[in-house]
């Protein structure tokens, strides 16, 4: 033990910079992932709820340890490669997919200018990494060489591609009333004196609700879980996996949904801002002034209820069939965001919406 | 911070016009049952015409250059001319084209859109005014040509054509941008006229291999694109593969673009190095003459004798460039509109021979005409004629012009190579006309001739037009002259 | 050498490197996701330019759409290249000419590079605005004609794919999800209100033993 921390010691003197960098890196990842192990409960606990079962309970203090328990047994598990599968593929597809889903997480602020990185063109850059995550799963599919993990992929690919437009086009909108790509400015543009108001759901009312639909679409979740499809593909494009890398593929998952649930409040319900601000003028204590001054337990309540809904979704509704969910993303979608792109252009022309308090 | 000029607007009324009523026509033509096609037929052809009544009625004083869109556009006496006859043929290929299309199940929505958005792509590339805006508008129009000559999916030969213009076409505007983009690097800017007042190519010059790198390139993707030998290799399959009425286009009015490009690319950007293209070209000219005239003579397709004549005609566009001025060029303008009223005729008259399952591509299959219907013999007579540069025919003028301005710029030895292959080449265009009057027919029976009306009496006209304009030239060529004679004047 | 400058070279390397792979790796999906790291490793570079609009452009429609369905192709087809590549080593010799050809040219323009005047200030920065902002200002006033062309060419691009791909085959047989789906219990079954069957009369008795 006293050897690691001398080594720990040799490294961070030798390397500050660089240590500094991975110390710095490893910030978000650490509660990124403990956030996804607790949602993975959460997610087993409501549903359980909802179908009047008890859920996890057993491992831990009301089974909150369940899901370390199943990571660890992954982790122990032995990797199986399918016979004439391509191994550096198949390896390297869940690297694929989870590296840009954790990278999306470097410009998702939690306050005014808290950000690991407060790029300026954040809203960009989120885009371009949200799309770059398809690879993991088509490798994924066709390095299994597998027809149910192809299949899985192909519908995947297909599925993303389609909903990246509509997911597009309705954050285009929300940088045209905001006039800034930076995720913090965007927020502040939602301050004002009329509360919940003057955040954008209100003049984006149908691209609130496409953005988030589209982001069920995007996370292959349900009812738009066609990528896994149990019942007709067993389990889409990680039916090969085992193990470790199916660890990543689940972690991958759930982290990109945390990541919905954080842009939804961010761009549309004034992230950290409160429902009440403006209304309320008054300083009583830091631990209570938050509730009409706002801050993150509020960004943190919504991000909340967006990933409960997430379970909630998926307790609710019956799969997609393949062709309603391309016709739902071409043909009713695309059309409206198209449209309302339009209208958010005339509001912001004609004034009719203001950034910024 | 430049702002949006709306009189901009004002100056580009004949685009923005044909735009409007193309996609107006797009929206009529989907609620348009098969039967009802003519309905797409005729609007198209009344769009050509308004935006030709437009283009003619704001032409701008002589000698006038009317920028809009901060110099992406220019509206002046050339972009006048070209415009014109652009407009012009392409108004014959519709005219032309109706019932061989019904016959091969080809007469659809999309050719009349396509060519519309092509005749569009044609206009904006004679009026760019700006390195941006003339690849736009070559890639408007090229890429409504791919799509044109892959329209017959079914036969192996179209698509064949059309991988080939694609790949070639797609080399072509990679080699072209590639030019730009050392120009745009040697000078710091995008606009012809811009580039014309820095690029000169004087010893002090700091960026002169750079200049000459991008002119090589402006070069080559031109004669790419004009289909000047040895960048020749897509024409003849192309002429070959496409189906006629699309061979008829890109062979007449896209060639008259192509003219324009040319033409503002190298005398309104490259302007200051004329000393320099004037040999490349010169080189060109001889290449093409040479190639297009001896291997037309090996040909048995009537469609790939064309298209080897074509390359033969583009050596002589090319030589009016070698002039390097205003005469020269105006030489050049006025061969390439009598090239391509007189392969509108050609082409023209395949489609009238043709029938359902017959393309009457093949040289024999024009033996006999004069027994069968003398007066189209007589037309086809015409136009080869013509082709050869018979007096007094409107070819014969056409290349006495260009050999006028060659020996102006005392290349006394192009003009004599000129009429060295000119005269080779009278060889396989009076063979057509051997064939057509002296050779038993097939058949003996009367020709039968395509119910449209208007396809023959515009045909009958247009063959006359080239006798016509035979004996009166002097207009056309006055206009030609007026439009460059003055564009030289102006300062730029 | 600053730090950038390292960044430069390092993601320079990567996209030559991964360029060369994509011509010269046997397997199409290889060839393939090269592609993919020469885009990404490109628009590493332009963002060490500042160019962080046009990057993260690149990123999104190249690597994250274009390729996609590049990949989805090539994946489907199952593409067999080797006989496309017979002719790889006997037009070595030509594509090698060209490559030195295109070498020298370059060589040329670094001879030309060291003549070259200062290059002017970066525009954006000069306008003091972040070059996305710089970037759609210059597109929509200064070359605000060709922004519109393009969009007019990629109009066309979609009305040239429908006659080029678009096939009604006559005579096959496909199911209409879509109406499926609408389908009411009215359509499929009729109720018919009639009165209920008596019994034949006894006269018909003999007729029972043979149904």
């Amino acid at each position: 033990m006293d050897s690691i921390i001398a080594a720990f010691h040799w490294f961070v003197s030798t390397f500050p910079t660089l240590s500094m960098a991975l110390g710095l890196l490893l910030l978000p990842l650490v509660p990124l992932i403990i956030g996804v192990a607790m949602y993975v409960w959460w997610e087993r606990k409501v549903i359980g709820w909802m179908h009047v079962r008890m859920g996890p309970n057993k491992v831990g203090p009301f089974g909150l340890a369940q899901t370390f328990a199943d990571v660890f047994k992954l982790l122990l598990k032995e990797v199986v490669y399918p016979a004439n599968s391509n191994k550096t593929l198949f390896l390297l597809a869940p690297l694929w997919a989870l590296i840009p889903s954790f990278a999306a997480w470097a410009v998702i602020p939690i306050g005014p200018n808290v950000a690991w990185s407060n790029a300026n063109a954040g809203l960009l850059f989120l885009l371009a990494m949200t799309s770059m995550g398809v690879y993991g799963i088509i490798l994924a599919g066709w390095a299994s060489n597998s027809r149910y993990a192809m299949l899985g992929a192909m519908r995947s690919a297909a599925q993303v591609v389609s909903y990246e437009i509509a997911m597009g086009f309705s954050l285009v909108s929300v940088l045209i009333l905001a006039g800034s790509l930076n995720l913090s400015d965007i927020v502040q543009a939602q301050a004002g004196g009329k509360g919940l108001f003057d955040w954008f759901w209100l003049p984006l009312l149908p691209m609130f609700v496409i953005y988030f639909v589209s982001g069920v679409a995007e996370t292959n979740r349900a009812p738009f879980d066609v990528a896994e499809g149990e019942s007709e593909i067993v389990a889409g494009f990680h039916v090969e996996y085992s193990g470790a890398p199916f660890a990543v593929f689940f972690l991958t998952e759930y982290a990109n949904m945390i990541l919905v649930s954080f842009l939804a409040p961010i761009l549309f319900l004034g992230g950290w801002l409160s429902p009440i601000q403006g209304w309320v003028h008054a300083d009583v204590a830091w631990y209570v002034d938050w509730i009409w001054k706002g801050g993150w337990p509020w960004l943190f309540l919504k991000v909340f209820f967006f990933a409960t809904a997430y379970v909630w979704f998926r307790a609710s509704f019956p799969r997609y069939r393949y062709d309603q969910i391309m016709r739902l993303g071409w043909k009713v979608f695309i059309p409206i965001t198209i449209v309302w792109v339009f209208v958010a252009g005339c509001m912001k022309y004609f004034g009719w919406v203001t950034a910024g308090a | 911070m430049i702002q949006f000029n709306p009189a901009d607007l004002a100056t580009m009324l004949p685009e923005l016009f044909l735009l409007g009523a193309t996609c107006t026509i797009l929206l009529i033509d989907l609620f348009l049952k098969p039967t009802q096609r003519d309905v797409t037929h005729w609007l198209s052809l009344a769009a050509l015409l308004a935006t030709g009544v437009l283009v003619w009625r704001d032409a701008p004083a002589q000698g006038a250059s009317i920028a809009a869109f901060n110099g992406m556009f220019l509206r002046d006496g050339v972009a006048t001319v070209l415009k014109v006859f652009v407009l012009l043929t392409t108004g014959l290929v519709f005219l032309y084209s109706r019932d061989y299309l019904r016959g091969r199940k080809l007469f659809v929505g999309e050719f009349y859109l396509l060519l519309l958005f092509a005749t569009l792509g044609m206009m904006l590339l004679v009026s760019a005014g700006n390195l941006v805006t003339v690849y736009l508008g070559l890639e408007l129009l090229t890429l409504s040509s791919y799509a044109l000559v892959a329209l017959n999916r079914d036969s192996a030969v179209s698509s064949e054509a059309a991988i080939k213009y694609f790949v070639l076409g797609a080399l072509a505007s990679g080699l072209l941008l590639y030019g730009m983009s050392m120009i745009y690097g040697a000078t710091g800017t995008l606009d012809l006229a811009k580039i014309h007042a820095i690029a000169d190519f004087s010893a002090n010059s700091p960026h002169r291999m750079l200049l000459a790198f991008g002119l090589v390139f402006l070069v080559v993707g031109s004669a790419f694109k004009l289909g000047a030998a040895p960048f020749h290799m897509w024409l003849p399959d192309v002429y070959q593969g496409a189906p006629t009425a699309v061979t008829l286009f890109v062979g007449s009015a896209s060639k008259i673009a192509a003219f324009g490009m040319t033409w503002r690319l190298l005398d309104g950007a490259m302007g200051g190095m004329h000393v320099h293209w004037t040999q490349m070209l010169g080189v060109l000219a001889v290449l093409s003459l040479a190639i297009g005239n001896v291997f037309a003579i090996a040909q048995t397709n009537l469609k790939r004798m064309l298209a080897y004549s074509t390359i033969s005609h583009v050596g002589f566009l090319l030589l009016g460039f070698v002039n390097g001025s205003a005469s020269g060029y105006a030489a050049a303008m006025f061969y390439v509109i009598s090239y391509a009223l007189m392969a509108a005729v050609a082409f023209g008259m395949i489609m009238l021979l043709a029938r359902a399952g017959f393309e009457a591509e093949e040289i024999d299959d024009f033996k006999g005409l004069n027994q069968r219907n003398p007066w189209y013999a007589g037309v086809m007579a015409i136009a080869m004629f013509s082709l050869a540069g018979v007096p007094p025919l409107f070819g014969f003028f056409a290349k006495l012009m260009v050999l006028k301005a060659v020996i102006d710029a005392g290349q006394m030895w192009l003009a004599i190579v000129a009429i060295v292959f000119a005269i080779i080449g009278l060889y396989y265009y009076l063979r057509v006309v051997k064939v057509m009057y002296f050779d038993e027919p097939h058949d003996a029976t009367v020709l039968e001739l395509p119910r449209d009306r208007g396809f023959r009496w515009v045909l009958s006209l247009n063959g006359l037009a080239l006798l016509a304009l035979g004996v009166a030239w002097g207009p056309l060529l006055d206009w030609c002259d007026r439009a460059f004679a003055v564009a030289a004047l102006i300062p730029r | 050498m600053s730090f950038q400058l390292i960044c430069f070279y390092a993601f320079a390397a990567i996209t030559v490197g991964a360029a060369l792979a994509v011509i010269s790796v046997r397997s199409p999906v290889h060839a393939a996701l090269c592609l993919v790291l020469t885009f990404f490793s490109t628009a590493c570079t332009w963002l060490l330019a500042d160019a962080e609009f046009l990057a993260i452009a690149l990123v999104l429609v190249y690597v994250g759409a274009v390729m996609v369905l590049f990949l989805f192709v090539v994946m489907m087809l199952d593409l067999d290249l080797d006989p496309l590549r017979e002719g790889f080593v006997r037009a070595l010799p030509v594509g090698i000419v060209v490559a030195v050809v295109m070498l020298v040219e370059m060589l040329g323009l670094i001879g030309v590079r060291s003549m070259q005047l200062p290059a002017p200030p970066e525009p954006a920065a000069a306008a003091g605005m972040s070059n996305t902002s710089w970037l759609a200002n210059a597109l929509f006033s200064q070359f605000l004609l060709p922004f519109e062309v393009a969009a007019l060419i990629l109009t066309v691009a979609i009305v040239a794919a429908i006659p080029l791909t678009l096939r009604r085959r006559t005579g096959t047989r496909t199911q209409n999800p879509g109406r499926q789906v609408m389908v009411q219990a009215r359509d499929r079954v009729r109720i018919v209100k009639m009165a209920a069957e008596k019994p034949a009369p006894a006269a018909d008795k003999t007729g029972e033993t043979t149904p």
